[in-house]
């Protein structure tokens, strides 16, 4: 970042030549901004730095390979030899993200709907408040519910303890809803209404023009909804973490108990010591999250490109 | 079957998921409310916790939250207002803008628990800040960051554009023009949208585990000495907030009426939070009312 001495904005020069007052004011200014960008520059590398240098010592110099890691599925840690298999906290990530996705799409896709094709006035007073007052509810609360209501009922009707990857599932589909909701109401408020009356000239019902013209047009925005959902539902720590169990292993069943990447670094990494192999390899899960993340911010922007198009 | 039947019957599916989405806010809400008012008391609110017997309080729990939240908020606001000056005002439309604005969007989608694990590597061990309050207002403000320089940024564009000509037409330098005449008119949404932030400042646990750490000394809070390490308002010490506090004894409680507890504060937590929201919508209500003079 350079600090331009001189402005050619500055307005008149000032009584003491090149260095007057308004030059002075500006530079100050500008160094302030300058310095806040550059720190969160910083601040994104040293993360990424920090994480990926911590998280690459298991394979560099510990002597663990990246293929038992990634699909090994026994976690060891202090057996002997240790094992570090993740497969269990990847396939726990990642069923309960998706399912959490697949429930919380369909129910955001007719909410979007029916706030801007249906009962647009009442969606705007009623449904919009009540999806951004679910967005503010802190995820621990939601971990809480979880517990005391949707595990005893999970309990109740199937069989297992209630704990496991539906009951994760559940309570992070009500987390991930207000994304959807909000990105997909946007992107369907942003068609060109021609498009609908065309439609609707043409003497199509209202869901003949909802499921022929609206829903194909504004099919990348919709999924760019859920895929920031997904990623939010994959880095999840707390709540999934509540209500999932955190047995490490691979469920035969939903309702069995089961983990996650994130439940996995909650839980240990305050028991292990800094440095060691055990600590380490915690790091490395944390560089797997990290990456899906760069993984997730990728798919998006692709989404946005042919939204652009 | 008839366009008709079947435009009449996905209509009424779609009224229906609607609301049901409004059936599971009301349930979610009254559910907390119902459970946690009982537990409710001003002693509750102001004693502090029990390790294993029954009627502990959140009182230290409440007051880190908050602590946290203005300390949080002293340090994020100026850092976001003045990166958003620098996206809206001084950034060119370039690669290198476009480079920055990716970073805010990766910053902003990384998860909470890796800002956490960052803080605790760099803030808390190599910095040698320890598990204290200020290493988990640094982390909070990473987290936050990009929310408030999105917000600066929106809010300065949305400043009409005669304005900004003007203060520059009468010769004031471009800071100046900021300083002076665009933030005192994109203030409103700056500090509604800020309002917002910091009720997700409020409810964050997961960045706060491994930061602000997860015990709570002993208080004493008739010192108001900053550097005495049983006073409440020094930074240096290791601080439980109150959405800690939940998940905590959600997962290793001992007290026996830990599910009690965890519904008392998790009602805490929800009224705080329904403050905060509805005091930024009502604070953006009056300030547009003042500023356009309609009803």
């Amino acid at each position: 970042m350079n600090l331009p001495v001189t402005n050619k904005q500055g307005g008149p020069p000032g009584k003491s030549g090149k260095w007057g007052k308004h030059v002075i004011e500006e530079a100050r200014g500008r160094a302030f901004v300058y310095f806040c960008v550059l720190l969160m520059v910083v601040t994104i590398f040293s993360i990424v730095f920090f994480i990926a240098s911590r998280g690459l010592t298991p394979f560099i110099s510990q002597g663990v390979s990246v293929k038992d890691m990634l699909f090994g599925l026994k976690w060891k840690p202090e057996g002997n030899p240790p094992l570090f298999g993740a497969l269990p906290f990847l396939f726990g990530s990642f069923v309960t993200s998706v399912l959490a996705a697949l429930i919380a799409a369909p129910l955001g896709f007719c909410a979007s709907i029916f706030m801007t094709e249906i009962m647009p006035k009442f969606g705007r007073t009623a449904l919009q408040p009540a999806i951004e007052l679910l967005a503010g509810i802190p995820s621990v609360v939601y971990g809480f519910v979880g517990l005391s209501v949707v595990v005893p009922f999970l309990r109740d009707v199937f069989p297992g303890q209630g704990i496991g990857i539906l009951a994760g599932a559940i309570v992070l589909s009500v987390m991930i809803l207000p994304t959807v909701t909000t990105i997909g109401t946007d992107a369907l408020r942003s068609l060109p209404s021609g498009l609908k009356e065309g439609s609707y000239a043409l003497g199509a019902t209202r869901w003949q023009t909802i499921y022929r013209l609206i829903l194909p047009t504004a099919l990348p925005s919709l999924l760019t909804g859920v895929v920031l959902g997904i990623a939010r539902a994959f880095g999840e720590a707390l709540a999934v973490q509540m209500v999932i169990g955190n047995a490490p292993h691979i469920p035969r069943s939903l309702f069995e108990s089961a983990t996650t990447l994130t439940s996995i670094i909650t839980l240990e990494m305050g028991n292990t010591t800094s440095g060691s192999l055990h600590n380490n390899a915690l790091w490395s899960l944390a560089l797997i999250l990290l990456l899906m993340t760069f993984l997730f911010v990728f798919v998006v922007r692709m989404l946005e490109r042919r939204v652009k198009r | 079957m008839r366009a008709k039947t079947v435009d009449r019957i996905a209509t009424a599916i779609i009224i229906c998921v609607a609301g049901f989405i409004m059936l599971v806010l009301a349930a979610l809400l009254g559910y907390l409310l119902v459970r946690g008012l009982k537990h409710i008391s001003f002693d509750f609110l102001t004693s502090a916790p029990q390790a294993i017997k029954v009627g502990g309080g959140i009182g230290p729990q409440l007051f880190n939250s908050l602590f946290l939240l203005v300390l949080t908020m002293i340090i994020t606001v100026p850092l976001g207002i003045g990166a958003g000056i620098y996206m809206s005002e001084y950034a060119k439309d370039n690669k290198l803008t476009a480079f920055i604005r990716l970073i805010v969007e990766v910053l902003s989608s990384f998860p909470s628990i890796v800002i956490g694990l960052f803080g605790l590597l760099v803030i808390v061990n190599t910095f040698g800040f320890g598990y204290s309050l200020l290493s988990g207002a640094l982390a909070l403000t990473v987290f936050n960051l990009p929310m408030m320089v999105r917000l600066t940024e929106q809010s300065l564009r949305n400043v009409p554009k005669e304005q900004k000509e003007a203060g520059l037409a009468l010769g004031l330098s471009r800071w100046k023009t900021i300083s002076s005449i665009m933030i005192p008119v994109a203030l409103p949404s700056i500090v509604t949208g800020s309002i917002l932030a910091a009720g997700r400042v409020f409810g964050e646990a997961a960045a706060l585990l491994f930061t602000a750490g997860m015990s709570s000394p002993r208080l004493d809070f008739t010192n108001w000495n900053p550097l005495s390490p049983t006073s409440p308002l020094n930074p240096m010490r290791p601080a439980e907030t109150l959405a800690v506090h939940i998940w905590k004894i959600n997962s290793e409680g001992l007290a026996p009426d830990a599910p009690e507890i965890a519904a008392g504060a998790s009602a805490v937590l929800v009224i705080m939070v329904l403050l905060f929201n509805l005091g930024a919508r009502w604070f953006g209500r009056v300030v547009y009312r003042k500023l356009t003079a309609s009803k």
